[in-house]
């Protein structure tokens, strides 16, 4: 039915919040690629307190040092995008909620290892399910992860043979036959 | 311009054309071998076309792309029934089949693998059994199938430069006194065939954009089409078979691009739709003549589905290694391929270098995995090397394809469920692979090594296998069905054993056999 619909928009429209950050290594190769340190990741169907939660719940399942949080937000994004189905904004903001109501109506003012255990201890549920099945995917899945990681993505689609396939340096170089030829090159 | 646009065109009550279901290894090659002889082949593919010019270098993307996502069930205690309930295999859906994603490792059978039950004896719990072709029999259609597909270290082509993951393994191999090289691959070293040479990209599991790797895409189909005796009818989803009060085969019901149902006559049809569809596909014809199936009067057809035993080892090292950089299978140990009962089990494994991009390693690496012992492997990853574990697993009458006829498909057919069981052969050579593939990178000094559980399969075998007695198997040794002289099993679901080796050399030597066998039979006028 169009009213409905109309009504749901208009809701997700109020409601929708957004992330925002900084980020926090000024010469991580990240920056690099940056336009500037500040970030904000608009959210339709969450809003910015519920989006903060679960990028910290995301961090706690997935903690890599020194990974950005504009990279874990693209989980938050995706989690957001899910949102916009019902089943799935109950089941979001019904799991934020509960972490928020057994620690006195704020989660996030707990100490880091407290609310680890508290997402710890979720596991097994669809919440818990939910954001992991998302986070595998859309934390490693996008091009700041790649420069992390050290992955270098669609830049492998010119092909590595003249750029580095196999630039490895601290073990001998096999021989040949065994190491095969370059395109060209005639086996003496 | 489309592959299709300007080739000859059958018509659907044209009984004397040779239908052939699936475009990939099996009937992408069978396919352009009776075109080759004058014979008109019409070739009905599930998938689309996408050419090397659609492929993606990106591996989610890729995968919704090419891969077959029907859906499937799985049931069984293998680990696979937990991680991936829905995707038991990853196999392709579009024109080429599995030939567009495949690594292109291009093994030869080992003489004795053919005598399996010979070989090895009776082992409880499994259903061994000799295939009904020999090793020599074979051997000059491998000769010719290592030629059409420039298979290097074959007929004088240079073996591919190794890059940094050949270079971890071949220095941990020769630690430990194995012999290691960058393999016989399917992939092109030097221009060859009016194909390129390989530039290294590393999405080989994505196709092969630059057209290196063999895939009958670009190259069995395309020649098929040019002799005027093909054609290609991609988005052609075959429901059933269909046969006369003789029983046999009369032609196919199929769906094609805009979901009408279509029927093609056929003198003779060949099934090559890999080892979970060809099953699903004969059983889904069952009529009154046939109530379990087409060519089931055994009861074998869907029995004895073989998946490789399979395992990966990564390891990460203090320097870097970019393993992501060039071919994904890069370099291949055999010396644990042989057969020796002394290690535990029988059978043998190959160790095949493997790496996987970053979503995909994420995805597969440890699948349900969260917490920092997981992130601390990612956090390494371009210091991280691979391997594959592929050996021998045991034919069990219980690993079987069924229909779920509780899910249907998108034309109504009830679909596949894979149910399969771990051998304890299997689990003692997974073992035994995951101690040797560990000991190679620890002795180049792995800081960290992980053992990686199996990914959904890519190497579907069994299930209409070969026999010499029409009651132990579904077909003959030339895939001719027993019950039904003018039905052909044509892609690995052949296979009697699963052997060590890759499969794709072996699909493709069997279809080049096959194709002459049934040359011969139309001279006989036997179909």
């Amino acid at each position: 039915m169009p009213s409905t619909s109309l009504s749901r928009r208009t809701f997700l429209k109020t409601t929708g919040g957004a992330l925002v950050g900084t980020l926090a290594f000024a010469s991580g190769p990240i920056a690099l690629l940056a336009p500037s340190r500040s970030w904000a990741m608009p959210l339709d169907a969450l809003s910015s307190h519920e989006g903060e939660v679960l990028l910290q719940v995301t961090k706690h399942l997935f903690p890599h040092p020194g990974l950005e949080d504009a990279v874990y937000a693209f989980v938050v994004k995706d989690l957001d995008r899910a949102a916009e189905a019902e089943a799935n904004r109950t089941l979001l903001q019904g799991g934020v909620k509960a972490l928020d109501d057994d620690a006195s109506g704020d989660w996030l003012a707990l100490a880091p290892n407290d609310q680890y255990l508290r997402v710890a201890s979720l596991e097994g549920t669809s919440f818990f399910e939910k954001v992991r099945s998302t986070a595998i995917v859309s934390l490693y899945n996008n091009p700041l992860a790649f420069t992390h990681f050290g992955y270098q993505g669609e830049e492998g689609d010119k092909g590595y043979l003249y750029n580095g396939f196999s630039d490895l340096t601290w073990l001998p170089e096999p021989p040949q036959p065994a190491n095969g030829y370059m395109p060209g090159e005639v086996p003496s | 311009m489309a592959m299709t646009d300007n080739q000859t065109r059958f018509q659907h009550d044209d009984d004397h054309v040779a239908v052939i279901i699936g475009s990939g290894a099996g009937g992408g090659t069978l396919a352009n071998e009776l075109a080759q002889q004058g014979i008109d082949v019409v070739v009905l593919e599930a998938g689309a076309i996408h050419t090397r010019d659609d492929f993606l270098a990106d591996e989610w993307a890729s995968f919704s792309q090419l891969a077959w996502l029907d859906p499937r069930t799985t049931s069984g205690s293998f680990r696979l029934a937990k991680d991936f309930p829905n995707l038991p295999a990853w196999i392709v859906k579009s024109v080429g089949g599995t030939t567009v994603h495949w690594a292109g490792a291009s093994l030869r059978i080992q003489p004795h693998e053919f005598r399996a039950l010979s070989e090895y004896g009776k082992v409880e719990g499994a259903n061994l059994l000799d295939w009904p072709v020999t090793y020599d029999e074979l051997a000059p259609y491998y000769t010719r199938a290592e030629d059409r597909m420039g298979v290097t270290r074959t007929n004088d082509i240079p073996g591919l430069p190794g890059n940094n993951n050949f270079h971890v393994m071949y220095t941990g191999a020769k630690n430990l006194g194995y012999e290691c090289n960058t393999g016989h691959m399917a992939i092109n070293s030097q221009i060859r065939d009016g194909r390129a040479s390989c530039q290294q990209r590393g999405f080989c599991f994505q196709g092969c954009r630059t057209g290196a790797k063999w895939s009958t895409l670009y190259t069995e189909l395309p020649a098929a089409i040019a002799t005027g005796h093909m054609e290609l009818r991609p988005q052609s989803h075959v429901a059933h078979i269909e046969h006369d009060a003789q029983g046999k085969v009369t032609g196919v019901v199929y769906f094609d691009a805009n979901g009408d149902q279509q029927r093609q006559k056929a003198r003779l049809v060949a099934v090559a739709g890999n080892s979970l569809e060809t099953p699903r596909l004969l059983l889904n014809s069952a009529s009154s003549l046939f109530p379990d199936g087409l060519a089931n009067s055994s009861g074998q057809v869907g029995r004895n589905y073989m998946r490789h035993t399979t395992g990966s080892v990564y390891a990460t090292f203090d320097e870097p290694v970019h393993m992501y950089r060039g071919t994904t299978m890069a370099g291949i140990i055999s010396d644990e391929a042989h057969h020796d009962p002394s290690r535990g089990f029988v059978g043998g494994y190959e160790m095949e270098t493997v790496s996987l991009g970053l979503p995909f390693m994420a995805a597969f690496f440890d699948p349900g995995a969260w917490g920092s012992d997981f992130t601390g492997a990612l956090d390494q990853y371009d210091h991280m090397a691979g391997m594959w574990l592929v050996g021998e697993d045991m034919p069990r009458e219980s690993n079987r394809i069924t229909l779920n006829t509780d899910l249907k498909d998108a034309f109504g057919m009830p679909v596949a469920n894979v149910h399969y069981d771990d051998h304890p052969n299997d689990i003692a050579m997974r073992e035994h692979a995951y101690r040797q593939g560990s000991a190679i990178y620890e002795s180049v000094g792995a800081k960290n090594i992980y053992r990686t559980p199996p990914y959904p399969s890519t190497h579907n075998l069994g299930s209409c296998r070969m026999s010499q007695r029409a009651q132990d198997g579904v077909c003959n040794g030339f895939g001719q069905s027993h019950d039904i002289p003018n039905l052909f099993i044509s892609d690995g679901s052949q296979f009697t054993t699963s052997a060590t080796e890759n499969p794709t050399l072996t699909i493709v030597s069997l279809a080049i056999r096959q194709a002459e066998h049934i040359g011969q039979l139309m001279k006989e006028g036997i179909v």
